[in-house]
């Protein structure tokens, strides 16, 4: 690599384009000097049903405390399989550069898109680099796709939850959105919050082969955090889900955050979170199960579907009051008096 | 967050009620005490405090959301000097969604414009130095808890001799529109909760003359549910003993005679002046206007547009609802055409307008 900044030359498809692949992107994403050169990868069907999943991702600012876009979008795509119940097998990355991105800032990008597809035992089979003029994108957009195996019959879904089931979650709510935030220029709010950005597949394999059937739904609350992903799923299941204030982790300075810029943390992304509707009888191993994972040791048994209803979410509030949930409408804005 | 644990406190929760309903038993009617402050509706409706009252105990949302008592035409204003060439509009983001009668901030971006959502004023000083070709305007919306940062920006920019810094001034003051409702034949206020953070500026003695001209007890109250309920205690008490004080239950902040450094401040840059209310109309008085000496920062006197001339939405309830008189069920838009993806009236638009915090909390 000649230049210390991408050049519109590098998406070109010509010499500058094989420098960057050939000793750039393909090493350091698949630890192979040589690349193969053909238009596809080539994959063994695997047993089972397949889980195929894409998300694009275009954070700002690329790098956050605690991560950067790269780990956040393996760590997306593999949450996404998991909440299929599959087993994440391969990824696909499509790169879209702004002409003058520092060859560094993409390196360690790389860098951290390699480390999370290891961690998450997925490989980066396939890709795509282009380059845009400056300021038709804004330094660096990222698309995965996902291939994931589902080994077992179960049918967890966003439409089973049933009355009686408890809900968890792996652990404190609004993490991602806050950290992502504060990062933002212009905000000079001191905090030591991080993204929770992490790959669940090995939490939600442990609860799939230990819970069966008891357990009905997993979805990853990202953006619209808790409370719209509980919306959808009150939606997708007819039913009414009961949560209980006092019994949301929220880290006390993701909650001082929210507190000064008005934002409630039922309602900020989270990247590393799942919930999970599970019979009564299983909660407790559940949230076992959660506490002994490393990216579980908050976990919490947060509510319950309490009725048969048309998509309600209500929070029993920390004074004893009631309050509706809606999903969330438009940006969260930051308060003005 | 240990601070804001504390009064959130369920058994105390319980305590305050138990006092509410003990305070009115026996008393004959109902009573109406407004939130004047959209931090307190928020909170009102966040922790459902609503539902846990007494039945004869009602409250009702007032007029202190600045975003949702700015006027039409100011958002047309914005909207004309957004197209303005090589201006940048720096504002909180709230302003940013505020239809206006044919556009708003967010369609003018979109279409090209240079809007940027700050922080603090400060950040649009810095813009101005940043940009020394441009002229960057800051809304000032707001009352007394944002007027005196805008104060220091312009003291500010005047002391780094900006000649590209401007402010479009828009801020109201308190309590000048509680005494207008509280004057309003239509309305039955049986007391206020009066806003905490305006009130920390001001301080608690700014409502005796409300107080002295209209009987209606005045409680100067936080913003955590303890608070609101020990407010509404308060008031009760007051209600029912027939008597009409100032009392500040915010005590942990709120001075009888406020921040003087503060009030200092922004008497140096502003002087009172009367101003336009959505849904109330004109108060004498409820304003702050640039003082003359610093009128070179005063976007309206010194950066000439065309305004289009401000069109209403038909059928929208915000001045009603702003005034207390309906609440946002009432409002044949609210959640059919008004919802916050699109809003129709501010009081949907800002995260403290009634409208929103019934869409986001309401039952």
């Amino acid at each position: 690599m000649k230049s210390d900044v991408i050049l519109l030359g590098h998406g070109s498809g010509g010499k500058l384009s094989h420098d960057l692949l050939d000793n750039l992107i393909v090493p350091t994403l698949s630890g192979i000097g040589q690349r193969d050169q053909n238009d596809a990868a080539v994959l063994a069907a695997p047993n089972g049903r397949l889980a195929f999943t894409t998300d694009s991702y275009v954070v700002d600012p690329i790098f956050f405390a605690g991560g950067n876009i790269g780990d956040l979008a393996i760590h997306g795509t593999v949450n996404d399989l998991a909440m299929a119940g599959a087993t994440p097998l391969a990824i696909s990355v499509g790169l879209i550069i702004e002409e003058g991105l520092p060859v560094e800032d993409l390196r360690t990008i790389l860098e951290s898109m390699r480390d999370a597809a290891q961690q998450a035992e997925v490989k980066i089979v396939t890709g795509d680099t282009k380059v845009v003029p400056r300021g038709k994108a804004d330094k660096l957009f990222i698309n995965t796709s996902g291939i994931g195996v589902i080994e077992h019959d179960l049918q967890i879904s966003g439409i089973n939850a049933q009355v009686g089931d408890k809900i968890l979650i792996n652990g404190t709510i609004g993490d991602h959105g806050m950290a992502v935030l504060v990062s933002r220029e212009g905000l000079e709010l001191e905090s030591n919050i991080t993204t929770d950005s992490a790959p669940l597949s090995s939490m939600v394999a442990e609860l799939v082969a230990k819970l069966g059937p008891q357990l009905h739904t997993l979805r990853d609350p990202t953006r619209g955090g808790v409370a719209t992903t509980l919306k959808e799923i009150a939606l997708q299941s007819q039913v009414e889900i009961t949560l209980q204030e006092t019994a949301l982790p929220v880290d006390r300075s993701v909650a001082g955050a929210c507190a000064i810029l008005g934002l409630d943390p039922l309602f900020v992304a989270n990247e590393g979170k799942l919930l999970a509707f599970v019979t009564p009888e299983v909660a407790d191993q559940a949230l076992r199960i959660m506490q002994s994972h490393k990216h579980g040791k908050q976990a919490a048994i947060i509510g319950e579907v309490t009725a048969i209803a048309a998509g309600k979410v209500r929070l029993q509030t920390s004074i004893g009051g009631l309050r509706a949930i809606e999903m969330l409408a438009g940006e969260q804005l930051p308060r003005i008096c | 967050m240990k601070h804001q644990n504390e009064y959130r406190d369920p058994e105390l929760a319980r305590l305050q009620l138990e006092a509410i309903r003990q305070t009115i038993d026996g008393y004959d009617g109902s009573m109406t005490f407004m939130e004047v402050c959209g931090t307190h509706t928020m909170a009102i409706y966040q922790h459902g405090v609503r539902a846990l009252l007494p039945e004869q105990v009602r409250l009702i949302s007032g007029p202190g959301c600045p975003v949702c008592v700015t006027p039409v035409g100011f958002v047309d204003q914005a909207v004309a000097l957004a197209r303005r060439a090589d201006t940048i509009i720096a504002t909180f983001g709230d302003m940013v969604r505020v239809p206006g009668s044919s556009s708003s901030l967010l369609e003018e971006q979109a279409r090209g414009a240079s809007i940027k959502i700050v922080y603090s004023p400060l950040d649009a000083v810095a813009l101005a130095e940043k940009h020394p070709d441009r002229d960057v305007v800051f809304l000032g919306v707001g009352f007394e808890t944002t007027a005196p940062t805008v104060a220091g920006a312009i003291l500010t920019a005047a002391r780094k001799k900006l000649d590209n810094f401007f402010v479009l001034c828009s801020h109201k003051t308190m309590p000048g529109p509680m005494a207008a409702l509280a004057g309003d034949p239509e309305l039955q206020v049986d007391g206020y909760l009066c806003p905490a953070h305006v009130s920390a500026i001001i301080g608690a003695n700014a409502y005796q003359s409300l107080v002295d001209a209209y009987q209606v007890p005045c409680v100067v109250t936080g913003f955590e549910p303890l608070d609101v309920l020990q407010g509404v205690l308060m008031l009760a008490k007051q209600t029912v003993a027939g008597e009409a004080h100032v009392e500040t239950q915010y005590r942990r902040v709120v001075k009888a005679e406020g921040n003087l450094k503060a009030q200092q401040l922004l008497a140096q840059v502003f002087e009172p002046g009367d101003a336009r209310w959505r849904g109330i109309g004109d108060i004498p008085n409820s304003g702050l206007r640039i003082r003359a000496e610093f009128s070179h920062f005063d976007a309206a006197t010194q950066l000439h547009v065309e305004v289009e001339p401000p069109v209403e939405h038909k059928g929208c309830l915000c001045g009603e609802i702003l005034k207390g008189k309906v609440r946002p069920n009432d409002c044949p838009l609210f959640r059919t055409v008004c919802t916050p993806e699109d809003p129709v009236g501010a009081c949907m638009v800002s995260s403290e307008g009634t409208c929103a915090a019934e869409y986001k909390y309401g039952t």
